[in-house]
């Protein structure tokens, strides 16, 4: 049950042969190497597995592969340039957000669509939870991860 | 990989009706936040998909030139709520889908799918039904259309054959002009949790007068349902807080909760009086009316 796709990942085009019965998750951590995908619990729930489809956040893990097919996907490993941070990851440092790490790269990517999405709005801690919902984290209390977000606000209007 | 036996993607409804048709073992996949997990649990019942997830014409949100609402079955969770036409005319349904999942989830799953699946605890049902709404269903003879109300048969049971379509999900005009709502989840958590109990309260005002008041409830009783007869009981009385008093009573009888391991039936029905009262008092509010 194959099917060949074409999708952009990272800014960079790439041309998949995916099968229907693979999810998103499968086929870019075995296919595409992007091993930043994390899956929790393959159901939806944890969002260990956020990635941004044209630049809205998903859980690969309850996404066909074959649904990306013309649509560009971003992960963690597309977010620095040139060996530089973006924004969210650098705030994400230096909120002291990540300690065990295996739910950071879906944190960054719902945070950085949850960023992008209010830049120049004001933002509260209380809009930020809401927004931030759908990941779990086991280690942080999620305060370190509230904070980061709005740093990463906070800095919206610099260069 | 998800144990799927066969796949079909449908460019459109006549085409998703015709797949349906030539597989009778076929079911119709749109965001998969439910039927993927089903796959990943290998139930029964969803090996063979047709694949309506990229239809564009199931997307639309629109008003016709009556002012009547027509919210495309495929449209997705986050779509209804930052809809500026949702927004204005039935926010109570864009403040329900808010409570669904989180982000990621309203991002993939769609109104019709939440009410396709037929189970009581579905957030976007309440604001429906409380807004009268009438579903289009295309069969493949033209499509039909049906009250909310009669779609709801039993847990997981719906009226849509297996060949069958939800494209739309209308609210009309005189439904929702001069009415406000409120709706009102009971939960574990306050994020991405199944409502132990919703309520939505759509209420019209009159001369300091309870002109109409539709209530509807999810998890409350076997199918999302309304409480005709505390309806029929209240129209028309004037608002007083022995009046909401009288409602919190009464709901009760129209709703028939039971025990799971999310709550007791007990508990289910203190949720249910208290919702009811918070729910109409915050309709009434919206509608511009005071509580002495
Ligand atoms: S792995 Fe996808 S939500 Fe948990
Ligand atoms: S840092 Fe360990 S789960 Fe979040």
């Amino acid at each position: 049950m194959k099917r060949t796709i074409t999708c952009t990942i990272n800014g960079k085009r790439k041309e998949l042969t995916v099968d229907v019965r693979q999810s998103l998750l499968e086929v870019l951590r075995e296919q595409a190497g992007l091993i930043s995908v994390k899956q929790g619990c393959a159901v939806g729930e944890c969002g260990a597995c956020t990635v941004l489809i044209d630049n809205v956040p998903i859980d690969s893990c309850l996404y066909l592969a074959v649904w990306a097919d013309g649509r560009s996907i971003r992960t963690v490993e597309g977010e620095s340039r040139d060996g530089k941070l973006s924004r969210v990851q650098q705030a994400f440092v230096e909120a002291g957000a990540v300690q065990c790490g295996i739910c950071t790269p879906g944190f960054v990517m719902a945070a950085t669509a949850f960023v992008e999405k209010h830049r120049g709005r004001k933002v509260t801690r209380p809009d930020i939870r809401p927004g931030l919902a759908g990941n779990l984290c086991r280690c942080t209390g999620y305060d370190s991860i509230i904070t980061a977000v709005q740093k990463s606000l906070d800095e919206g209007d610099e260069p | 990989m998800f144990n799927i036996e066969s796949y079909r993607k449908a460019g459109s409804v006549a085409e998703a009706v015709r797949l349906l048709r030539e597989n009778p073992l076929a079911r119709l996949i749109a965001g998969g936040t439910d039927v993927l997990v089903k796959l990943r649990k290998n139930q029964e019942g969803f090996h063979h998909l047709v694949d309506i997830h990229d239809i564009a014409e199931l997307k639309c949100i629109t008003r016709t030139a009556d002012g009547d609402l027509v919210i495309g079955a495929g449209s997705c969770f986050t779509a209804v709520a930052e809809s500026p036409l949702i927004r204005r005319y039935v926010p109570v349904l864009a403040q329900a889908v808010r409570t669904i999942g989180g982000p990621q989830v309203r991002n993939m799953a769609t109104i019709g799918g939440n009410l396709c699946n037929g189970v009581p605890s579905a957030d976007s049902a309440p604001p429906l039904l409380a807004l009268n709404a009438v579903l289009t269903i295309e069969g493949g003879a033209g499509p039909r259309q049906m009250p909310l109300e009669d779609f709801f048969q039993g847990p997981g049971r719906v009226a849509l054959e297996q060949h069958e379509v939800l494209t739309a999900i209308s609210v009309a005009r005189d439904n929702y002009a001069g009415y406000y709502g409120h709706y009102d989840k009971y939960a574990m958590r306050a994020a991405m949790d199944i409502a132990t109990i919703g309520c939505a309260a759509v209420c019209r005002l009159e001369d300091g007068r309870l002109q109409d008041l539709r209530l509807a409830f999810a998890t409350a009783a076997p199918v999302p349902i309304r409480c005709k007869a505390t309806e029929d009981r209240v129209r028309g009385r004037r608002i007083s807080p022995e009046l909401l008093d009288d409602i919190a009573r009464a709901v009760t009888k129209d709703l028939q909760p039971r025990t799971s391991w999310r709550a007791t039936k007990e508990f289910r029905l203190q949720i249910i009086a208290t919702l009811a009262h918070r729910g109409v008092r915050q309709a009434i509010l919206e509608a511009g009316g005071s509580i002495a």
